[in-house]
């Protein structure tokens, strides 16, 4: 019997492999059909807006967004970069790229080296309440910075630092999130390299430094990667608490140029299109580069 | 090089489980002593507590002649070789080797010149550019005695760090490390489960039960007259024969009636009667009826399986000797035959 039913199997499989390669290309097709539709869909306001930077101000204006080439784009980007702009004339794109990329940049680094010095100290000394410490900080992923915003005004606001950089990137640099992370993956370092350390006559820093900053790497790639792109993002905050125009953010910047001229003139789409494109730059740039880096960095790591 | 000297070492857990009962244990300079026993028997917390990596509850711990109790592990001038090796992924072999004595403050060129010796010594001169997920895990192995030996310490420390290998390695890397502690004149403790290793390598070795000491000693020692059932059972494969018996007009009778040897002891009652597998005689002739119920094949030699008068019993016998399960009739060696106390275990 059992003999029987085997051999009959491997004439099912026989017959069958033909016909499921056919299937497996069918269903090929649809997941391909799917996606590149999906990509479509999504990429086709960005390529608008791209193409539509080409095109006067008057012309957007009337014609809306438009999918052909114009002869205006190079005049549109340059001065977005270049024109200063705003009510005292104070910004241009160039310093408002500049402003994004300390904040990202600031805002991604700064949450590093608090959440790994916070898992650190979590995971490796014998705290009192470490595991409650841990979970109070856990516990704020549940308080976006809008939940906060108005004490954080206030706090900053007194200590003077509204219009710094300072300003802008410290009080966001505390994260639940990335110290979670870190936390998981010191967890996984297995406790004998710590005391083969100690017995090799590292002391705390010497540790934390020569050995878990680099066995972090990939996980500290991964984060800066989201947190940067997080930072570049921030609308809210900046907008709060940068009043002089020479700190705007490209984000934030980008609807100034609409909203300023609004009243009588004619807004300035071309170039605050031309910002859009600009402000998406980076990060893209980013996670192209560095997504490698952000896979391995989340799913493995050498231990 | 130094001396080891323990004197009523005590462990208690913050949990308050004792995991080591206070020993007291002297080791000599340049001996090679190894810590054997069966799993959580506290061999690794007692080895753990010399490196200073857990606290010493009571009792006096000297390296040398200094008590080191309260000394930081980095400054007790000794190196330990831990199971899974715990070498830095991601440092080169070369860096591995040299971060304790770098940390310690040498020079790049005596760095250089201490790896390049130690490497030497193990062949690992030309992997000392790889990463150790590079390796091998026997050359893992070998850069971790590598790591110990560039330190130049006063004691070596192993915890059970051939255990990741198969047989083979094992065999080859047990003769390797006891040849490399030998020629390092290096004092060294070993931890480890595996009877065999503790026989071969040892120059003495201590059996621990249950967080207690049950018997020190070299190797012939431990194996010839165990201290105990315990270390009767627990060393030599396979384990001494252990037969239910008892003191009668002057003789020792196991418990199917049968005399075994006149009594040395004044003494009546029950008794435990121990004996090596290779310390029984096949003889047409002999006192004893012994059942053969299984004939393991060993290649160098056979074990007989079966009972003696209802008490499992197993003989050691040579390739020369053919045996097919039945009846046939034992001798045992009157000058091998160990007693012990039924209750206590204990050697009498
Ligand atoms: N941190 C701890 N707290 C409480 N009890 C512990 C702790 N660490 C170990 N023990 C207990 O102490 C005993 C000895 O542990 P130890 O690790 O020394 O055993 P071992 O002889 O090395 O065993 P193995 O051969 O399995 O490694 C065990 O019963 C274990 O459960
Ligand atoms: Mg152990």
């Amino acid at each position: 019997m059992a003999e029987l039913s085997t051999t009959s199997d491997t004439l099912t499989t026989a017959k069958a492999q033909p016909v499921r390669r056919k299937r497996i290309k069918i269903s090929n097709i649809v997941d391909h059909a799917v996606l590149i539709a999906g990509a479509v869909l999504m990429l086709l306001p960005v390529v608008m807006v791209f193409l539509t930077t080409g095109f006067e101000d008057t012309d957007i204006l009337r014609n809306g967004l438009r999918i052909d080439v114009g002869p205006h784009m190079g005049e549109n980007f340059s001065n977005a970069m270049f024109e200063r702009s705003g009510f005292t004339e104070a910004i241009t794109g160039m310093r408002m790229l500049t402003n994004s990329l300390i904040l990202g940049v600031g805002f991604a680094l700064g949450k590093i080296a608090i959440s790994l010095l916070a898992a650190y100290a979590i995971v490796y000394f014998r705290l009192r309440f470490a595991t409650l410490a841990f979970w109070i900080i856990f516990t704020t992923l549940l308080l976006p910075l809008e939940v906060r915003i108005l004490p954080s005004y206030e706090a900053i606001q007194r200590l003077g630092m509204t219009n710094t950089y300072g300003g802008l990137i410290i009080p966001l640099i505390a994260s639940a999130t990335a110290t979670f992370f870190f936390r998981q993956f010191l967890m996984s370092v297995p406790e004998e390299l710590a005391e083969a350390a100690r017995i090799d006559g590292a002391g705390p820093v010497k540790f934390f430094i020569d050995i878990l900053v680099p066995l972090s790497r990939t996980m500290i790639a991964a984060i800066f990667i989201i947190m940067f792109v997080f930072g570049w993002n921030q609308y809210l905050w900046p907008t709060m608490i940068t009043t002089e125009e020479s700190m705007f953010t490209l984000v934030r910047g980008i609807k100034q140029i609409v909203a300023v001229l609004e009243g009588g003139t004619i807004p300035e789409y071309g170039k605050s299109l031309a910002l859009a494109i600009i402000a998406m730059i980076p990060p893209v740039l980013i996670v192209v580069f560095f997504q490698n880096w952000f896979v391995k960095g989340l799913t493995e790591s050498d231990k | 090089m130094a001396q080891v000297s323990l004197s009523n070492i005590r462990k208690v857990y913050p949990n308050g489980f004792e995991a080591v009962q206070p020993s007291d244990i002297q080791i000599n300079d340049g001996e090679f002593v190894v810590l054997v026993g069966p799993s959580g028997c506290g061999k690794s917390t007692l080895l753990r507590m010399i490196a200073g990596l857990e606290d010493i509850s009571d009792g006096e711990l000297r390296i040398g002649d200094r008590v080191v109790n309260d000394v930081d592990p980095a400054d007790r001038d000794i190196a330990m070789v831990f199971q899974n090796y715990a070498l830095y992924p991601h440092m080169t072999v070369e860096k591995n080797m040299g971060y304790g004595i770098k940390n310690r403050g040498a020079s790049k060129e005596e760095i250089a010149r201490k790896v390049a010796e130690a490497a030497g010594m193990l062949n690992l001169t030309e992997y000392l550019t790889r990463r150790p997920s590079q390796l091998s895990g026997g050359q893992r192995q070998r850069v971790a005695m590598g790591r110990a030996i560039v330190r130049d310490p006063a004691l070596f420390l192993f915890d059970e760090p051939l255990s990741n290998l198969d047989a083979k390695l094992r065999n080859q890397m047990r003769i390797e490390i006891k040849a490399l502690q030998r020629r390092l004149g290096t004092t060294a403790v070993y931890v480890t489960h595996d009877q065999v290793e503790a026989m071969t390598m040892a120059d003495r070795i201590i059996v621990l039960n249950g967080g207690r000491i049950e018997q020190i000693g070299t190797p012939s020692q431990i194996y010839h007259n165990p201290a105990s059932t315990f270390v009767a059972s627990f060393m030599g494969a396979p384990p001494m024969n252990l037969l239910e018996g008892r003191f009668d007009n002057g003789t020792v009778m196991i418990n199917g009636g049968t005399a075994l040897m006149p009594s040395p002891l004044q003494r009546s009652g029950p008794i435990t009667v121990g004996i090596r597998p290779e310390d029984v005689l096949l003889e047409p002739t002999g006192p004893l009826p012994f059942q053969v119920d299984i004939v393991e094949e060993l290649g160098a030699h056979r074990l007989l399986h079966g009972r003696l008068e209802d008490q499992n019993f197993t003989v050691h016998v040579d390739k020369e000797t053919h045996v097919s399960p039945g009846a046939l009739r034992i001798a045992l060696k009157q000058d091998a035959l160990r007693l012990f106390d039924v209750k206590t275990g204990q050697s009498l």
